[in-house]
């Protein structure tokens, strides 16, 4: 019982750290505002008018939204990989490590920050979003729904972002290490548009991968009231976590320097 | 009454086919303070690491205050205070934060944590920075927090890597003072130094390792009469008659030892056992080969003599020669 009791001080304790590391240094901030905005005002402006909506749908800025929270958030959470990386390579981790403190704390402190920033991050773009005409078309209460899956997949895919941080050798390694795996998840997905109009080879992989499953869901929760993939998303988003958590904190205990 | 608090027995640490530790031992003593002197790479950290619950050793057994760093790795951190060669501190956030973080990880309340922090700033005289933001702060600065931070909970024993690695002479003077007035309270410090004469300063006795192995040990003046005997230094009019002079010196049957030749200062050092007869039959012998000597010196050996003797290598110091 004392245990789990220091392991969430501990971890409020360095969450805390985190996020007045994060309003501190201007590069994050940038990065968790003005880059996810410019890219939905992009993507809405430049493709809005060539992409073949499904049926059901209007407007593109109704049919990107959902998808584009996902990618902004998937992409935040590479962030995480670069400050769980500084802290390796400051020393500070072997610092912490020396402390009596919960041997939880740091990994989870990580990705508990980091759904704090993505929380925030998402509320940022529906404000925009609402501003350049996206409703909660199914109703706000399922809206909030697809929020809060939004926010699942951000904490599921912190895990990662984690374990490559612990990973990697550098700061140039953790940069590259912690973007190039998202490209494609990103981009062969439904984010940006429908999966049928990529070629038949690519389809498969792009309906099934967790990212179209998660804009998908997102979508279908707030917009479309398809839901039907959000069974598959769960496998695979406590999947993912389970794997992934048990192998952060495992990194993290592991004795090297 | 002694009691001893840190512990290692044959500690091997292997790195693929490195050997960073080759079955180490060492005892220390509470309320001793220790220098573990060795050059780059002879396994200094890595001894810290083991006993700082860092690293887990490939065989052998340590513990500190009785607790086994394997076994009891929570007990033992409860025990310990680290401040590493690298300034573990967090650049982003103020000294003060940096220290009531570590104060409530050490798991004082919050209120305790604010007044040792403020404590601790005045002891390390950060009181006027106590709120920039670290990255601002200078490495000696940074050196002092991070020396502030591991006493945040008054730790039984505190281990010092390297602490004055890379920072210039004034700065390391001004941390040798931070560290007698922080330690000159009852605890065990275990210091990693590469530097002889940090060794000299601050520890009461020395563990001289190389190769992950202890070569040698005592205090330093212990270590000095290891090397039996003096050093003579001859000063030589010019640079030719330098390689006579060494070439006499060899072939005389009196000096064991072999001389060492300094060409910008055109100077030769040798070792001899017999004091001033040696320094008698050096000058004599000089003499019938005609060599002009300025300048004899006859002097007690220096911890860096022993250093070169045991370990075959240079120490490290760049303050040496201008003093």
């Amino acid at each position: 019982m004392n245990n789990i009791k220091w392991a969430v001080l501990d971890t409020m304790t360095v969450a805390k750290r985190n996020l007045i590391k994060y309003t501190r240094s201007p590069q994050l901030i940038i990065f968790a505002t003005i880059q996810p905005v410019m890219f939905l005002l992009l993507f809405n402006y430049v493709f809005g008018g060539a992409i073949r909506l499904p049926e059901n749908i209007d407007s593109y800025i109704i049919y990107l939204l959902p998808g584009i929270i996902v990618q902004t958030v998937l992409f935040g959470s590479t962030q995480g990989v670069i400050a769980m990386n500084q802290d390796v390579n400051s020393g500070l981790i072997d610092r912490f490590r020396s402390l009596p403190m919960s041997r939880v704390a740091v990994v989870f402190a990580r990705v508990l920050a980091d759904s704090v920033r993505n929380a925030f991050v998402i509320a940022l773009m529906v404000i925009v979003g609402i501003m350049l005409g996206f409703e909660f078309v199914n109703g706000v209460g399922n809206g909030m729904i697809a929020l809060l899956i939004a926010l699942l997949f951000s904490f599921t895919f912190s895990w990662i972002s984690v374990c490559i941080g612990l990973f990697a050798k550098d700061a140039e390694t953790a940069q590259s290490a912690g973007f190039i795996w998202v490209f494609p998840l990103a981009f062969a997905s439904s984010i940006f548009v429908p999966v049928q109009t990529m070629p038949t080879w690519l389809q498969g992989f792009a309906e099934n991968q967790p990212v179209s499953l998660a804009s998908n869901v997102v979508r279908g929760f707030a917009v479309s009231g398809d839901t039907s993939d959000l069974v598959p998303l769960l496998v695979w988003l406590f999947g993912i976590m389970f794997f992934f958590m048990i192998l952060a904190v495992r990194m993290y205990n592991r004795s090297s320097s | 009454m002694s009691k001893i608090i840190v512990q290692m027995k044959d500690i091997t640490v292997d790195f693929g086919d490195i050997k960073a530790l080759d079955k180490l031992s060492l005892k220390i003593q509470k309320g001793e303070v220790v220098g573990l002197l060795g050059p780059n790479g002879a396994g200094k950290t890595t001894a810290v690491n083991v006993l700082a619950t860092l690293l887990k050793p490939t065989s052998g057994s340590a513990s500190v205050n009785g607790f086994d760093v394997e076994g009891e790795g929570h007990n033992v951190r409860e025990q310990i205070g680290l401040a590493g060669q690298y300034a573990a501190v967090d650049p982003t956030l103020s000294g003060r934060q940096n220290l009531e973080m570590v104060g409530r990880l050490y798991h004082l309340g919050r209120n305790e944590s604010k007044k040792r922090a403020i404590e601790i700033l005045r002891q390390i005289t950060l009181e006027d920075a106590a709120d920039k933001p670290v990255r601002t702060y200078s490495g000696g600065m940074r050196r002092r927090l991070d020396l502030g931070a591991s006493l945040m909970y008054t730790p039984k024993v505190l281990f010092l890597d390297e602490p004055t690695t890379g920072l210039d002479p004034k700065t390391r003077r001004d941390m040798w003072k931070a560290i007698r007035d922080m330690v000159g309270q009852g605890v065990t410090v275990l210091l990693t130094t590469q530097y002889l004469e940090e060794a000299d300063e601050l520890a009461d006795r020395i563990i001289l390792i190389d190769e992950g192995r202890v070569i040698a040990e005592g205090t330093s003046n212990e270590l000095k009469r290891q090397l039996r005997g003096d050093v003579l230094e001859i000063e030589i009019t010019d640079a030719k008659n330098l390689i006579h002079a060494v070439k006499a010196l060899e072939s005389s049957s009196k000096f064991k030892a072999k001389p060492e030749v300094d060409e910008a200062l055109q100077t030769i050092r040798l070792a001899v056992e017999n004091g001033v007869d040696d320094l008698q039959a050096a000058l004599s012998v000089l003499k019938t080969k005609k060599v002009e000597v300025v300048h004899v010196n006859l002097s007690q050996p220096s911890l860096d003599d022993v250093f070169l003797e045991l370990t075959g290598k240079k120490p490290e110091g760049e303050e040496k020669g201008d003093e």
